[in-house]
């Protein structure tokens, strides 16, 4: 069967989820464009968006109709073209509307898994757990026999679950970052068991969806979090060197500040942490841990923390939750103290101390958003990485150490085969995390 | 043909442009209506005058209210100014991105019939209040919507003038055209930033070169034309008086701070058709050689001259249409500098619609005001040096693709 016959058939399970939903808006713009397209108009297109959350589908709902209309409005030079055969359809106004409408009529709604018989692309987004995953795709094998699954897993490896769902390398790991309408990286996983013609697939739709495609080796984590795991557990571990001389509160704000402006990153290491979640990172460093041997990863503190329910992560609306930090209009205000069980915030008067033991940033620095935009952002980075070489005082020393280790880990990933060279590994970090340098560097 | 009687300008005024570059606009913060924009500018113009009961008449200058703002009826909107207006006379014109031009050479008419000595004449548009790819939609109503809109680009006015820089690439080689294109934009901004009602006033790139010189995007936007080589989406109103020599006296205003209008001109072209040859603005021309043949002056007797650069291509093309230079020539003359202040024939000191800002239905009024700060020495940071043997400034306001075109030459009083 060839692609444009397996685009008129859809599905994506876990649809109203954070990263369901996304896709949910990638797939819907693209067959939208394939169905309206001059010369396709016979053609039925379906998309079923399935979830066993029935609120959350309304709210996809929702959320479709407005992104819709925003990425009609960015492609309304195209669009007019589509339209050229509708004499009704003149103005820019009217061509967005319809292809709003022309979108939303294509997907349907369902919280029955039934409903993706006949389906020819499977997406799946559902929760990090293996045998759910297995359970589901063991289903939807029955309903759509020739179906391709491709699966968002952060983490468990792709063979795995097509062996134990028995799919005969009918699934493909299809790793997009958060939010998936907004984030160009895609990590493609494949096993040496992945179909070839669903490898190629893969790699045209990523393509269609305007995606980057980095390929990652089948070994628990990939590229991604391979590195973002690693480099948690390592920021916890300096965290807890320094908790002694200036508590668990003050060691998470020095450190998360080291990671953030000493190594010019755009947030520190535990505010990343609670913008992808305390319990994602629990759910990944348990598949990791199971998968990876040699290798102890693991946490106390992150399973203690989720004891006491910090687990950060998201509201609905896109505000962050309370995890190693508490927000309030996006920015860190208060840090959690583990001792006191409580919220610590964060003033001048209480951070001094800290901000004094650190000491100064060293000469040519430049925070992360004023460098993002720089075109000479690498030659100032050469700058200021040979300052921070020679720079007196904690802060620069615990920032060299960071730098050292997140080197260190991306070649692990090089050497243990997850990347197939250090240009991957850069690119996931330039592009799923927005460094302005990769790991893999000479500034280490 | 020649004026019947003097009729001058004075009291010129004029808002802010607001729009994506002043540090006033908030894209998701409620922002000022039609209503705020009419007094403001109304009430800048009456600040100037003895008495605000000596006006005897209103002409408000608008495009396309009824679209942007939901609002037709705008000439009874002028007594919000000042009651004194409550049942004066009062006439709301229109023709496209030159219904500002259109506004004062309506005023004008009313003093040469002797009805009135003293009319107040408001440019406005206010179309920040649609996205600018509807805004495209409501835009391109300043051409012909039962020929074209159909089959024409979503970026309508846009593309017209894209094809006109494409044929000028082919006509006159790509790199020297795109080269006077973007010196075009860095003399707009340049400019903007001197003037402090300007659009680009705040605006502090370091290299506009590089910016100008953006390549096109043509799946986003037009083929030959970068978003640099646009006039932005604007909200402002601009205001002046035209009177009659008893109304310069009425409204206690003195000749030095007022300029004469020696000559006008106004042309229209066919809407339903496209340009024979886009790399001339043929309309524009006719109406300047009637505006010079009325005024007894040529190309040699100006110190400026303000036009209507809706596209950095328009500038240039209007530089040609003026008589500035040969057809052809323009190109080297703007890439050479000859457009910017110290060059041979300055052009749009506040910025032009690219660096001033175009609130569409009100740049004619505007432009004029600038022409008046100009010869009459209150222009400030922009200010020229107004020689005496070249007495003149020229305004060229344009709506649509060169269809409906207005041209006042004057000089001081
Ligand atoms: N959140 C991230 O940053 C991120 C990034 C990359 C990959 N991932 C991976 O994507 C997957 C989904 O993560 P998420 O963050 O979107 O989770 P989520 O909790 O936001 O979404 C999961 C969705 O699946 C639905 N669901 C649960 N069980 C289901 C079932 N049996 N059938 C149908 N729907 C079901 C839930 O109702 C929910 O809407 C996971 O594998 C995760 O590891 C997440």
């Amino acid at each position: 069967m060839d692609l444009a016959q397996r685009y008129t058939n859809v599905g994506v399970i876990g649809a109203a989820g954070k990263m369901g939903s996304g896709i949910a808006l990638l797939l819907t713009h693209e067959m939208a464009l394939r169905k309206t397209s001059p010369g396709a108009r016979e053609e039925r297109f379906k998309l079923t968006l399935m979830d066993v959350n029935d609120e959350a589908l309304d709210g996809l709902k929702g959320y479709l109709r407005s992104q819709m209309r925003r990425l009609a409005e960015k492609s309304t030079v195209r669009l007019r073209a589509h339209y050229a055969d509708r004499p009704d359809l003149v103005e820019n106004g009217e061509i967005i509307q319809a292809y709003v409408d022309d979108a939303l009529d294509l997907a349907r709604f369902t919280t029955d898994l039934d409903q993706l018989a006949g389906c020819r692309l499977v997406f799946e987004a559902i929760a990090e757990n293996i045998d759910l995953k297995v359970k589901i795709y063991k289903q939807v094998k029955k309903l759509a026999p020739e179906a391709f699954i491709f699966t968002n897993t952060s983490s468990i490896p792709i063979r795995l679950l097509d062996e134990q769902a028995g799919l005969g390398g009918g699934l493909v790991g299809f790793h997009f970052y958060n939010p998936p309408a907004v984030q160009r990286l895609l990590e493609l996983i494949t096993s040496p068991t992945t179909r070839d013609d669903l490898v190629a697939d893969a790699q045209q739709i990523a393509k269609d969806l305007k995606k980057k495609v980095i390929p990652a080796s089948d070994i628990a984590g990939f590229i991604g979090n391979g590195h973002f795991i690693r480099d948690g557990l390592y920021g916890i571990a300096e965290m807890e060197k320094l908790r002694g001389d200036y508590g668990f509160a003050g060691g998470t704000y020095m450190v998360n500040r080291v990671c953030q402006d000493w190594l010019i990153r755009p947030m520190g290491i535990f505010q990343l942490i609670d913008y992808v979640g305390v319990d994602v990172f629990q759910c990944i460093l348990g598949v990791m841990n199971q998968f990876i041997e040699g290798e102890e990863l693991h946490s106390d503190l992150i399973d203690e923390l989720m004891k006491r329910g910090v687990r950060g992560g998201q509201n609905p609306d896109g505000s962050q939750k309370d995890g190693f930090f508490r927000y309030e209009k996006g920015q860190i205000s208060a840090v959690y103290d583990l001792d006191k069980g409580d919220y610590q915030p964060i003033a001048a008067a209480w951070s001094d101390r800290f901000d004094k033991a650190l000491g100064g940033l060293p000469d040519g620095h430049f925070p992360w958003r004023a460098l993002s935009r720089d075109t000479s952002k690498t030659a100032k980075l050469e700058g200021y990485f040979g300052n921070l070489a020679k720079a007196e005082g904690l802060g620069a020393r615990l920032g060299r150490d960071y730098l050292k280790r997140s080197k260190e880990i991306g070649e692990q990933l090089v050497s243990s085969g997850v990347a197939a060279k250090a240009e991957d590994v850069n690119g996931v970090l330039l592009n799923g995390f927005f460094h302005l340098y990769g790991p893999i560097n000479d500034y280490a | 043909m020649k004026l019947r009687k003097k009729v001058y300008i004075a009291a010129g005024t004029y808002t802010i442009s607001l729009g994506t570059g002043r540090k006033e606009f908030h894209p998701r913060k409620p922002r000022p209506g039609l209503e705020h924009y009419i007094i403001e500018a109304g009430q800048g113009v009456l600040a100037q005058v003895s008495d605000p009961r000596v006006i005897d008449e209103c002409v408000v200058g608008n495009f396309m209210a009824a679209r942007f703002n939901r609002q037709g009826n705008l000439a009874a909107l002028m007594p919000t100014i000042h009651p004194s207006l409550e049942y004066k006379p009062s006439t709301r014109v229109e023709g496209a991105c030159g219904s500002g031009g259109l506004a004062v050479m309506t005023a004008m008419k009313s003093i040469l019939a002797d009805l009135s000595d003293v009319v107040l004449v408001i440019g406005i548009e206010v179309q920040n209040t649609v996205k600018a790819i509807y805004g495209a939609d409501v835009l391109a109503g300043a051409g012909h919507y039962a020929s074209h809109r159909k089959n024409g680009h979503a970026y309508f006015f846009p593309s017209f003038f894209s094809d006109r820089a494409g044929a000028a690439f082919k006509k006159y080689g790509h790199d020297e055209v795109r080269r006077a294109m973007t010196q075009w934009f860095v003399n707009a901004i340049e400019a903007g930033r001197r003037c402090p009602e300007a659009q680009e006033h705040h605006n502090r790139v370091e290299d506009l070169h590089a910016l100008g010189n953006t390549p096109p995007n043509p799946t986003a936007f037009v083929d030959n034309l970068n978003v640099f080589d646009c006039s932005k989406v604007s909200d402002g109103a601009a205001g002046l008086l035209v009177l009659s020599e008893e109304g310069l006296a009425k409204a206690g205003i003195a000749k030095k701070d007022a300029v004469e209008i020696v000559g006008c001109g106004t042309s229209v072209a066919n809407l339903t058709e496209l340009p024979a040859d886009p790399t001339t603005l043929a309309t524009s021309r006719s109406a300047v050689e009637k505006a010079y043949g009325m005024a007894g002056v040529s190309v040699k007797d100006l110190a400026f001259a303000e036009v209507h650069d809706c596209f950095s291509i328009t500038g240039i093309l209007m530089a040609e249409a003026a008589g500035i230079c040969a057809q052809g020539e323009g190109f080297d003359f703007v890439s050479d500098g000859g457009t910017r202040p110290d060059g041979r024939l300055p052009m749009n000191l506040s910025g032009g619609l690219i660096g001033h800002g175009h609130y569409t239905g009100g740049t004619g009024v505007r432009q004029t005001v600038d022409n008046w700060k100009q010869l009459t020495g209150k222009a400030g940071d922009f200010q020229l040096e107004i020689p005496a043997n070249r007495p003149h400034g020229l305004v060229i306001s344009m709506g649509g693709n060169d269809k409906t075109v207005v041209v006042f030459v004057a000089k001081q009083a």
